[in-house]
């Protein structure tokens, strides 16, 4: 719908990295059995991608797919195809335990861009940033509040939060942000 | 007195000139001292005034074990009390003012505890502020008020930030002198991660200071060139100005960086907390000298002999023209003989043991220096500065043999490794008897997860004593480290330096050795705390044995050098006087942080905006427009009221509460949770989630459910929909969602995991909004999309559709007895629904309300409330909510404990109305008062309060409360007395809790 | 602050992103049960100084619980495994026994 906004409208901050909010980002969670051949076949047709192995994530022509856990995956996908998506996985896998439900407006997505992206996530997780490479993802805390990421390239990083503390997460990566801030000159 | 030497000093640059303040005084130093060798540099000896005596205190020492010369730095925002001098780097701007006086340093009133010193003894103060008790609040607390403390507390907000970063490594090497050095060498050939951290600004610690030469070269330029070959590999980060602050379980440390300490305002900054995860730690942290117990061992001028050669070699500053060495080891001839290379005399060197042989005494010897074996200091000229010393022989009483005339005294009792990080998580240590010191005990490491030891100690601080010991155990300790994180240790060999031939020490605690009481009553071993030889004799003598009951009697090394130098003398003797070995006596706990730590770094990011999260609603920007005032509901902000231009809260409340009752109300209920549940055997599972039965819930229908904890009190409540065969949605309260949905995910996972049921938490997918009053309906019919009537949609019952063009879920549910429609959209488009339905509703008399009213609302009906009616000892049956307990149900979360006795019990306090005689408002909280006392004399109470509101729909005070046998007692009247001073009490009669609407005639429409 | 492995992810994970859950295994009485099983279910809880068995969840990670045998005294984990059994794989035993040949058992 035209009158959809996302938490924080496409906010941006210009540090000594770029902070930005990505504005409305479609994310179905799917529980279900991983291991169903008809699980896989139903994500492959939504999305284009396979199915990512433990801790990763996974591209295809038509979104993302993130192990979340060993019966949970987040679809990242076009926010208007997201009802639809949630549709034809629940009919695909009408004869299987499964659970597809549209997340979208539930979540905050940011990308953390610059050649520092990594060490401003560091500076508020206590995950291991320098070891995760482009197609793992984490799920772990940002300061006080859970979060996922993954590094899209050596110099961006995609964070997901909840929608209602998608402001102080915009707070806490642009405070990180600052110029001046620098840990490595 | 101390003064700047004409050339010298490895660490300054005088070509830039840096101006400071000392108690308003103008000063200058150089880029590159610190503000102790700034001070000393312009003379200034006297920089403090001890913590109980106000003895006069000068500059002890050079580094972070200083015990006497904290300031207060800097002004307003960027005041801060206790800054040590000796680890405070100089720059342009400086303020600092001393400490502990009044009216001012030179001249202090509370010296005046000098002259009675004799009267306050170790245990002074459990002794004498025991009896009368009067006296403490009115005598003692006012005077200890007034002359203790330390710094002044600040009165501004600190203007700096903060912040913290996690880091990984294999190795963390703690320590930047030439042990860490060697050690980092070491580990980052070997290709493994290694961060290695330096606590001052400068690499190489105390080796380019002592001299000799490292493969060939001297140590300056192997510091130089190692540092290069580090900052060379890409595995190595190398971090000055960071300190070690402390070791934690499972190779978790905490580095302590001084970003922007010496350049404040520029931005970055002030501290960052480095929270660090290595699998490997080696701790390279030195060693520091011991203090010698003289009489007259505090007197500024008196001070460690390696401090003294530090000032000299580092700064150029030398701290007297004349400078006695005392010792009991050889270490303290390099101060003599530095001192005398700089030009300054050196009267006598003192040496307590019986024989100065060895080459060192020969080169003091050679230079011209007087060196007397076997003697001592029997006692310190001067007041607030060293005019001389009486020496004696040390195996004496003191007779005194000989003044010599002096300003300054180099003492050297010996070195002390420095263990704290090894011991912060449980590394033992051993006792060295030729060194006299506590090391680390290798085989004793402390232990990792994997029960494998995770911490190495590297060069003096493993109690290698000489340079090329450092060396070869600093090169072994990083080779050990990456063996232990599976690499490949480097077969480079270690650096190497021409074997010293020294002579032993002796272990000299007191000097001289049989030194009466006036003697030891004038021997410091806590400089900041005023702990002398003589207190802890005493403290021995009254029966304090163990060595942490004596630190707390005498306040030995409690002070904020947390006992760096007087840990071990003190220890010493106090093994002296119980007659004992010292490591029977052992050592007290070390604890982090190293060296005290800032707040704001602990703090990092966490303040003002970001102090904590606050959840938000889609509508939440709207709220605040609206000038809403806001109040906690677990992180989420909620808005209690709208109060409108000259309108008290409590006026905003009654005008939403009776808007909604007679028109229109809308309220932001996005915060309920909402959990989906989905699974064939998802209905059996709500069945033992909620008291009452959720599987025949038909498609279409919404039902109030309660959760009661496995304890059978009640936990949470909310209206549960069934959506189709399989799948329910669950309402839970404000701010309860993540912990329900945990609850839920913990029994399926841990008890039930062959039931097949998925739970997702949806809660903030939505927005969700309440349309109350009896102009609700014509709202929905304006905005149009779907059928609303009474008729397609009941109470209780929900459907989907639109709304406006809104993708719609609308529940007939009410918490406030009214007709009222409760609407889920996508969050995304939560506010422009909630600005539609304003717009849509002007024409109804549309008002947003607040949770107040809502809570009004509710308690008129007399609907309970998660955490006002319940406390967590509640039960169901407490509140009158037996019709929502299934008695069809075998079992359900709970069930088994309402069987238990105390829960069935008939004297269990039940859910009642209240209202007030006079029709005003109860106190929240009050307690009812029966007849007669309990066993302990306190009148028995009989019930309180657990709701109170003005209604300002009956406009009158009502109220809810547990009431003993309450149901049963339906007319009679109870009293609550107040206590706010009045002595009044509150006559109330118990009535139904349902004030408004008996019949639910307005919700049914 | 602790490490433990989550046996569901494979994350070495931070104490921060876990919530403790007291004692693991423990089997539930429920309605007919007598009272000292009840009270022994609802309350009685082991806390050696020594091996101990847990309950923990990967709270801010994957949302899994888990069980964690570990030392409360060295804090030495010996071993994460899956919360879906009653009572510690024989893997993990073996790995308490490795350590403490003296040791009795979890019971």
């Amino acid at each position: 719908m035209s009158n959809a906004v996302s938490t924080l409208n496409g906010a941006s901050f210009e540090g000594y990295v770029r902070v930005e909010e990505q504005g409305l980002v479609g994310m179905i969670t799917l529980r279900g059995d991983l291991t169903s051949k008809a699980l896989a076949k139903a994500v492959k047709s939504a999305t284009g991608a396979a199915m990512p192995g433990q801790g990763e994530i996974a591209s295809g022509d038509k979104g993302r797919v993130g192990w979340m856990s060993p019966d949970e995956l987040l679809l990242i996908v076009d926010h208007a195809a997201a009802n639809d998506m949630v549709a034809a996985l629940t009919k695909a896998l009408a004869g299987e335990h499964a659970l597809a439900v549209n997340v979208s407006d539930a979540r905050t997505v940011f990308r953390i861009i610059g050649a520092a992206a990594r060490e401003v996530v560091a500076k508020v997780s206590p995950a291991d940033v320098n070891a995760l490479s482009p197609g793992q993802l984490r799920r772990t805390r940002i300061a006080q509040i859970p979060a996922a990421f993954h590094m899209i390239d050596e110099e961006t990083a995609e964070l997901v939060c909840f929608r209602s503390v998608g402001k102080y997460a915009f707070d806490l990566l642009k405070d990180a942000a600052l110029p001046g801030g620098e840990v490595y000159l | 007195m101390s003064t700047r030497l004409a050339s010298g000093g490895r660490l300054i640059d005088r070509s830039k000139v840096k101006n400071f303040t000392f108690n308003g005084k103008k000063m200058q130093g150089y880029e590159g001292d610190t503000l102790a060798a700034a001070l000393l540099g312009t003379g200034q000896t006297l920089v403090g005034r001890s913590f109980k005596y106000h003895r006069p205190r000068g500059i002890l020492a050079s580094g972070a074990e200083e015990p006497n010369a904290l300031v207060n730095m800097g002004t307003g925002g960027r005041f801060e009390p206790n800054q040590r001098v000796t680890t405070t780097e100089l720059f342009d701007g400086l303020t600092a003012t001393s400490q502990n006086h009044w009216p001012s340093l030179e001249f202090d009133v509370g010296v005046v505890n000098n002259y009675v010193s004799r009267f306050l003894p170790a245990g002074f103060y459990y002794k004498t502020f025991m009896f009368p008790r009067a006296g403490w609040k009115h005598v003692f607390e006012p005077i200890v008020r007034q002359s203790a403390g330390l710094g002044q507390v600040p009165t501004e907000g600190d203007v700096d930030r903060y912040e913290h970063f996690y880091h990984h490594t294999d190795v963390l090497i703690v320590g930047g002198g030439v042990a860490g050095l060697a050690a980092a060498m070491a580990a980052g050939q070997s290709g493994k991660s290694v961060l290695l951290m330096e606590q001052t600004a400068h690499w190489g610690g105390r080796a380019p200071v002592d001299g000799g030469t490292i493969d060939g070269k001297n140590c300056g330029t192997w510091v130089d060139e190692t540092v290069a070959a580090l900052e060379a590999m890409d595995n190595v980060t190398l971090r000055i100005r960071t300190m070690g602050s402390g070791v934690y379980d499972h190779g978790y440390a905490l580095g302590y960086e001084r970003v922007a300490d010496h350049t404040p305002g520029d931005g970055r900054p002030r501290h960052r907390l480095w929270r660090i995860r290595a699998q490997q730690i080696v701790t390279a942290t030195g060693a520091i000298e011991r203090t010698l117990s003289f009489a007259g061992n505090d007197i500024p001028g008196v001070m460690l002999a390696s401090a003294v050669r530090d000032y000299v070699v580092n700064w150029g500053v030398s701290v007297g023209d004349r400078t006695v060495v005392v010792t009991n080891n050889d270490d303290a001839y390099r101060t003599a003989l530095a001192l005398k290379g700089a030009g300054l005399d050196v009267p006598v060197i003192l040496d307590a043991r019986p024989e100065a042989t060895g080459p060192l005494a020969e080169a003091a010897r050679a230079a011209g220096i007087r060196v007397e074996a076997g003697k001592a200091i029997a006692k310190v000229h001067g007041g607030k500065k060293v005019t001389g010393v009486s020496i004696c022989a040390q195996v004496g009483e003191g007779a005194a043999l000989e003044e010599i005339k002096c300003d300054a005294v180099a003492m050297s009792g010996g070195w002390s490794p420095v263990v704290h990080l090894w011991s912060h998580c449980g590394g033992k240590l051993i006792w060295d008897e030729a060194h006299a010191h506590f090391r680390p005990d290798p085989d004793r490491a402390p232990t990792s997860h994997d029960g494998k030891g995770f911490v190495i100690t590297a060069g003096a601080a493993s109690g290698a004593m000489s340079l090329a010991d450092v060396l070869t155990d600093g090169d072994a300790a990083g080779k050990s480290a990456v063996t232990a994180v599976g690499g490949e240790a480097s077969k480079a060999v270690a650096p190497k330096s021409d074997a010293e031939e020294t002579q032993p020490m002796a272990a000299v605690w007191i000097m001289p050795q049989g030194a009466g009481p006036k003697k030891r009553m004038k021997m410091w071993l806590d400089f900041q705390n005023d702990v002398k030889v003589s207190d802890v004799q005493l403290a021995a003598r009254e029966g304090y044995e163990s060595v942490e009951h004596t630190k707390r009697y005498t306040t030995l090394g409690m002070a904020t050098d947390q006992g760096k130098l007087s840990n071990i003398n003190g220890l010493a003797v106090l093994s002296d006087a119980l007659n004992q070995e010292i490591p029977t006596t052992g050592t007290t706990t070390f604890r982090p942080p190293y060296t005290p730590i800032s707040l704001g770094a602990i703090a990092g990011e966490a303040r003002a905006e970001i102090f904590q999260p606050i959840r938000r609603t889609p509508m939440h920007e709207w709220h605040e427009e609206q000038g809403a005032y806001m109040e906690p509901v677990g992180h989420w902000r909620r808005p209690y009221t709208y109060p409108r231009k000259g309108e008290s809260h409590a006026e905003a409340v009654n005008r939403e509460v009776l808007n909604t009752r007679e028109r229109l109300g809308l309220l932001d209920a996005s915060t309920l949770g909402k959990l989906i549940v989905k699974g064939a055997d998802a209905g059996k599972f709500l069945d033992m989630m909620y008291t009452n039965m959720m599987s025949n819930l038909a498609v279409g229908k919404c039902r109030y459910g309660l959760m009661c904890s496995e304890n059978g009190f009640l936990s949470d409540d909310g209206v549960v929909a069934r959506i189709d065969e399989d799948t329910w949605l669950c309402h839970t309260t404000s701010g309860g969602a993540d912990r329900i949905h945990g609850h839920m995910e913990e029994w399926l996972q841990c008890e039930w995991w062959d039931w097949n049921v998925y739970v997702a938490n949806v809660t903030e997918q939505l927005a969700q909004v309440a349309v109350v009053g009896p102009n609700a309906r014509k709202l929905l019919e304006k905005l149009g999309g779907m059928d609303v009537s009474k008729e397609t949609l009941p109470f209780m019952q929900w459907k989907d559709g639109t709304l406006g063009g809104f993708e719609a879920r609308v529940y007939r549910i009410s918490f406030s007895g009214e007709l009222s429609y409760e609407i889920a959209v996508p969050a995304s488009q939560g506010r422009a629904f909630w600005d539609k339905l304003h717009e849509a509703g002007e024409e109804f008399g549309a008002m947003a309300y607040g949770t107040e009213a809502l809570h009004i609302m509710r308690a008129e009906k007399g609907f309970i409330m998660i955490g006002d009616e319940t406390d967590g000892t509640v039960i169901p049956q407490d509140l009158g909510l037996n019709w929502a307990i299934s008695k069809k149900k075998e079992d359900f979360i709970g069930k088994r404990a309402h069987t238990r006795t105390h829960m069935a019990d008939p004297e269990r306090w039940k859910l009642v109305g209240l209202e007030t005689l006079d029709g005003s408002v109860l106190p929240d909280g009050a307690y009812a008062q029966g007849d007669g006392e309990n066993a302990n004399g306190q009148k028995v109470v009989i019930g309180r309060v657990t709701s109170t509101y003005y209604s300002p729909t009956l406009k009158k005070g009502i109220a809810m409360g547990l009431v003993l046998h309450g149901p049963d007692r339906m007319g009679e009247v109870i009293s609550f007395p107040t206590v706010d001073g009045t002595n009044t009490v509150i006559k109330a009669r118990i009535c139904d809790p349902v004030f408004y609407d008996k019949d639910g005639e307005k919700q049914n429409v | 602050m602790l490490i433990l492995e989550c046996p569901y992810c494979g994350v070495m994970a931070d104490e921060t992103d876990l919530h403790g859950d007291g004692e693991a295994h423990l089997k539930r009485f429920g309605p007919g049960s007598s009272d000292d099983d009840f009270e022994g279910y609802l309350f009685m809880r082991k806390n050696p100084k020594g091996v101990h068995f847990e309950r923990w969840r990967h709270a801010s990670g994957c949302g899994k619980f888990f069980h964690a045998a570990r030392n409360t005294m060295t804090l030495e984990v010996y071993g994460t495994y899956l919360a879906q059994t009653l009572e510690p794989p024989k893997a993990i035993i073996d790995a308490v026994k490795a350590k403490h040949p003296e040791w009795e058992g979890y019971k």
